[in-house]
């Protein structure tokens, strides 16, 4: 089994899904678009199932990257290069398992081009697990920027009323990132001869080369992130994206960013992200305390989340850049419970939005009593998004900040007190949606989740509480790579040290 | 054993909490129940084993959270300050069950009452039995989410949600200390196990370490930052304000949640952590300090709330007060007794403060009371031993444990010490006063209800008397069954090596012999302050409200609880929600996006406009700022490197 090409096999089993669609999905009557949705479920569970297999006949026991696939492509120097290790394996798996659960929730959400939005949602999977999975940095830099236009698209085309101006913001922020990072490529094929990732890593750029590579890397990523100041796209982009269309975003696509960091950035620019730690810490505290204090002033519920989003990143990157064990793991796992439950808690605002059409939180109020089942959903995520030890979420929040205490109690002390905010605007957001009186007259009709919808949420509240008791199985995957991760990260600092040593120690002697 | 103690709790809140609906009431509060009940009759076979028996046990449980060196795994340690507080948790916690069975019989939403009381008591128990300082912070903030649930219960009520809300966050402020403290003890012991951290802590005496910029003293800033955490969950000044506001929630809570079990879960953490504490004193100080502020200050607003459970609820933010002080000089297992004495007592005084509350059509106010005594007499006489032994007059439990700190207060021989005792003193004088106000105002008297309330005045069910009646067998005898164990001369085989005291700590033995006029001076306290009570509301009931026109200025400031809601809401709240409007409509409005990418469109609209006609279309105006914009990159780029060539 090992012998299959399972990355490949994951990755483009979804254009086959979708090109499936494409062909005999015709017709734009109800059936073509019941057998689009059925086809679209079948070939994101069956590439959930491959996912699952990878991580199954994964080896927690090494470094290396592993299913590693390489085949000539484009010429010698650029290659069909694919391989996942421990830091990349589980987003693989996270990202199959959000898309059934987005084609589900879209079941009856979209009415609307019902095939083609399955095709774009299946070209987007396809682009994703790329992402992750590849090894090869045009390889890399095509998925990357691929996924892109799909979800473009998805706003564009099934979001709300502002999509227009939320779409172009969203590609025009983000590609504005993508260029420099084509550039930094280009820069890093001329220098090395190569665009293979695990060579780059250990190639060794010069100090003032990896300042440059490293600024341009971290436009790309900083906005992906989001990172503070260039956060304003997420917010709009949310809040005009259709239900699954957030989930997305806010699952796996803002996770691209803190895996590029960790894939690019630290092995390969080792002195450069040294250098610029101060940079990353202020501009992570200032996402944290700034986006929970306007998080907690918001009146749309979408946008609250999104705000919320950005403070967590914001935790994300402050454990990435501590280089060290609990920073990074707490950084991946908080990217993994964060994809987890921020994405159901998009699903929960979709809930209400399907039955009411409106995301404003004055708009609701003691929905508890109609809604028991939902109730609960939201409050068990809630609680995941405060940070509840038990739950997901708290997992990640206590390792970055054991991880940045030892390095900066600064920065621990703040990003800490914007988790006091943070259960600030989740609670109160709560309150207002769905404790008090049900006085408005359409929602003492309103219905509690029915049976699809559970089944979108059973697997997500199980995860939520499992990760946050037994998290376990999933840092069990991360420990060998991100101690390989810190200790090349180490040697090339040392290096960099006794380098800067035996200079002055010539300088001295030639005196 | 020992799993089934703190996991049966757990069990039926799981089976009650998802499957309520179906059971229907009678089931779900068999099931809660009776898993409670059985885990108080395995708490007492513990507490004869482990106290007793002087055999502490541990129990590993599960790996938890392991990264590099942070490695924490779920475990139960049961010594005898757990087994102590076993007893306590779910005693009382038992007798609250099965007391809401009466409570809540016109509730509609029995189950989940029940099952978020046994999640609570589930919570509860993982904090006590945690052997490291992580486990012990998810029971910190599983019984704060408990809490929340259970304040917030009838969620239909704003008053309700907005106290829930408050008791979460202002838990929370602590939590931020306590969660630092948890982190700068990894940093300095490379662990988070409370035997590898206590073990190693002789070491760390006299260091310094860097925090915030400066540098501090290793031990005396650790254990400030777990005081704060402890300061929060227990009401402590000036984090007190969510208690009185978290009795919006059902009584049988209030007894259980605020006053019993969670509020002294940072008295129990000082206590836990003596081995660190004992090498602080200017730690200890501020503990005491705190302390006897917090007992002074909780006493003088209660002698002016009007609502039964707020008197009550202050008073129990005094009672920690004092509990606290006593750690603060030194005296741990005095001040674990006095929790011990106390959770009987006042459970006692909120359960029967319930069942007048049941009596009185859910009426709260006490000036709408008066004259009941005939028809609830049971209730009557447990309301009179709860306030004895709260007032701590000989026999009763208090008399022994109130007693013992203000004389370990004294005995300490420091300025904090002379502080908390006469602050103490005087709280003692003002206890007696407003727990006799209450009796007096609540039963004698002209009934001042309304004639439809006093017609329906009952006495409670047996399932709410029968735990009366345990409790006020506990008020009466915990004080002198258990004197010579936890502070009398049994002292140190009982608690053996649960409680450390530093080689200079000979307070347990010092407060025993101090001058006779200290160990009258309580029960003296205690007598003025009824008599009083019994002068201003039995035989000259007009002088209260004389006096509170003469000092108006003075009552306003104690009816208003010393202005702190105000103050926070002033210099914490408001600037909170103002500076986020700030930020979103100025900061991302009209800096980041106005400059930004809304701001260069209008920008290169304008240009793009001026320069021709010939195209327009947003794209294309956007691709070429953009390409402008590289385009100036690129050239810095390899302007700059080039040079480096």
């Amino acid at each position: 089994m090992s012998d299959w090409p399972l990355l490949s096999l994951a990755t483009f089993l979804p254009l086959v899904g979708a090109g499936f669609i494409f062909l005999f999905a015709q017709g734009g009557d109800a059936a073509a678009d019941r057998n689009a949705k059925l086809v679209a479920l079948m070939t994101t569970v069956l590439t959930f199932l491959v996912s699952l297999v990878i991580w199954a006949n994964f080896d927690n026991g090494t470094a290396d990257f592993q299913f590693v696939e390489s085949h000539a492509w484009l010429g010698g120097d650029i290659n069909y290069h694919m391989g996942v290790d421990g830091i990349s394996m589980l987003f693989v798996v996270l990202t199959a398992f959000l898309m059934p659960i987005c084609i589900l929730a879209s079941w009856t959400s979209i009415t609307m081009r019902v095939r083609e939005y399955m095709i774009a949602f299946l070209l987007l999977e396809c682009m994703m697990i790329g992402v992750f999975c590849a090894l090869d940095f045009v390889l890399f830099y095509l998925f990357f920027e691929g996924g892109l236009i799909p979800m473009f698209l998805i706003i564009g085309v099934w979001g709300g009323a502002r999509r227009v101006y939320s779409s172009f913001k969203f590609f025009l922020y983000t590609l504005l990132g993508s260029v420099l990072l084509l550039l930094a490529l280009i820069f890093m094929y001329f220098e090395a001869g190569t665009t293979d990732i695990p060579t780059l890593m250990a190639h060794g750029f010069t100090a003032e080369a990896q300042t440059w590579l490293w600024l341009a890397f971290f436009a790309s990523f900083a906005v992906k992130m989001p990172m503070w100041p260039v956060h304003t796209w997420l917010p709009d982009a949310h809040v005009e994206a259709p239900t699954a269309g957030s989930v997305i975003l806010a699952g796996v696509l803002l996770k691209m960013g803190g895996y590029g960091f960790l894939r690019f950035s630290l092995p390969m620019l080792p002195l450069a992200s040294d250098l610029f730690v101060p940079l990353i810490f202020t501009l992570s505290v200032v996402a944290v305390i700034y986006t929970s204090l306007v998080a907690l002033m918001q009146e749309d519920m979408k946008k609250l989340i999104a705000y919320s989003s950005v403070a967590h990143m914001g935790f994300v990157t402050i454990g990435i850049f501590t280089f060290n064990t609990q920073g990074i793991e707490g950084g991946i796992f908080q990217m993994l419970s964060h994809g987890i439950v921020s994405a159901a808690l998009f699903l929960c605002v979709g809930v209400i939005y399907d039955r009411i059409h409106s995301r404003d939180i004055a708009r609701y109020g003691g929905l508890v009593n109609r809604m028991p089942i939902y109730a609960f959903a939201f409050m068990v995520f809630m609680l995941a998004s405060v940070g509840l030890p038990g739950t997901a979420g708290f997992v990640g929040e206590i390792l970055i900040l054991v991880g940045v205490y030892q390095v900066n109690t600064w920065v621990a002390a703040l990003a800490a007190l914007g988790v006091i905010l943070g259960a600030a605007y989740m609670l109160w957001l709560y309150r207002r949606t769905v404790f008090g009186q049900l006085e408005k007259d359409d929602l003492k009709q309103i219905t509690d989740m029915d049976a699809r919808e559970i089944a979108v949420f059973a697997p997500l509240i199980v995860l939520a509480i499992l990760m946050g008791i037994f998290p376990g199985p999933f840092l069990d995957v991360m420990h060998v790579s991100v101690d390989h991760l810190i200790q090349q990260y180490q040697t090339a600092i040392q290096a960099a040290a006794d380098g800067a040593t035996q200079l002055a120690a010539n300088h001295s002697a030639a005196q | 054993m020992y799993h089934a103690i703190v996991f049966l709790p757990l069990i039926a809140f799981l089976i009650v909490g998802s499957l309520g609906r179906v059971l229907g009431d009678r089931p779900s509060q068999w099931i809660t129940c009776g898993a409670v009940i059985t885990s108080a009759v395995l708490s007492l076979v513990a507490f004869w084993q482990v106290a007793l028996g002087g055999q502490p046990v541990k129990v590993e449980v599960a790996s938890w959270i392991v990264s590099g060196t942070f490695d924490v795994s779920w475990a139960l340690r049961i010594d005898q300050l757990t087994a102590v507080m076993l007893v306590v948790v779910n005693g009382v916690s038992a007798l609250v069950h099965v007391y809401s069975v009466g409570y809540m019989s016109h509730d509609p939403h029995k189950p989940r009452f029940m099952a978020y009381l046994s999640l609570f008591t589930f919570a509860m128990l993982m904090l006590i039995t945690a052997d490291n300082f992580l486990q012990m912070f998810f029971g910190w903030e599983g019984v704060g989410l408990a809490s929340y649930l259970l304040i917030g219960f009838w969620h239909h009520k704003p008053s309700a949600n907005a106290a829930a809300i408050k008791a979460f966050l202002v838990n929370r402020i602590g939590d931020f200390g306590f969660a630092l403290g948890i982190m700068a003890i990894f940093m300095v012991f490379g662990s988070l196990d409370f035997d590898t951290v206590f073990a190693a802590t002789p070491d760390q005496v006299g260091k310094t370490f860097h925090f915030l910029s400066w540098e501090w003293d290793v031990m005396t800033t650790i254990c400030i930052l777990l005081f704060i955490g402890a300061m929060g969950k227990s009401a402590q000044v000036p984090l007190h304000t969510w208690l009185p506001d978290a009795m919006e929630g059902p009584t049988p809570v209030s007894a259980l949640i605020h006053a019993a079990t969670m509020v002294t879960a940072g008295v129990f953490l000082v206590a836990r952590c003596s081995p660190m504490f004992e090498f602080s004193t200017t730690a200890l100080m501020v503990v005491t300090i705190v302390g006897a502020s917090t007992a002074f200050f909780a006493a003088t607003v209660g002698l002016v709330q009007n609502d039964i459970k707020r008197v009550i609820a202050y008073s129990t933010c005094s009672q920690l007060g004092y509990m606290f002080f006593a750690l603060g000089v030194g005296a741990y297992k005095v001040a674990i007794f006095h929790l011990f004495t106390h959770a009987f007592f006042k459970a006692l005084l909120f359960l029967g403060s319930g069942s007048v509350i049941h009596a009185m059509s859910d009426e709260q106010d006490m000036r709408r009371m008066g004259g009941i005594y005939k028809y609830i007499p049971q209730t009557y006489v447990m309301m009179w031993i709860g306030s004895l032994a709260l007032a701590g007059l000989p026999i009763f439990a208090g008399f022994y444990s109130k007693d013992a700190i203000l004389e370990s207060a004294f005995a300490a021989h420091t300025g904090a010490g002379q502080f908390a005792f006469w602050l103490g003193m005087a709280a003692a004088v003002m206890t007696a006063f407003y727990s006799w106000r209450l009796l007096f105002m609540t039963f004698h008297g002209e009934p001042r209800a309304s004639q439809e309330v006093m017609s329906h005045v009952h006495e409670s069910p047996w399932s709410m008397l029968v735990p009366l009646y345990f409790l006020a067998a506990g008020s009466i005898l915990s004080g002198i069954l258990f004197n010579h164990y936890f502070v009398g001369d049994g002292h140190e085989a009982f608690w053996g090596q649960a409680i450390f005291l530093g080689p200079d700590n000979n307070i347990m033995e010092a407060f025993h012999h101090v001058p006779a006029w200290v160990k009258w001076a309580p029960i003296v306290a205690g007598v003025v302050g009824i008599a009083v009570a019994w002068k201003f509301y039995i035989r000259r009931p007009d002088i209260p409200a004389s006096l509170a026109k003469l000092h108006h200025e003075l009552y306003l400031f104690l009816l208003n609880k010393w202005y702190f809601d105000e103050l926070f809401d002033l210099t914490l709240v408001n600037p909170a929600k103002w500076l986020g409007r700030l930020l979103w409509k100025g900061g991302d409005g009209r800096i980041i996006d106005g400059f930004g990418p809304d701001g260069l469109s209008a920008m290169v609209l304008r240009v793009a406009r001026r320069a021709s006609a010939l195209q327009s279309g947003y794209l294309y105006h956007y691709a070429f700022a953009m390409l402008i914009g590289v385009a100036v990159l690129v050239t810095l780029f390899y302007t700059s490197s080039g040079g480096g060539h």
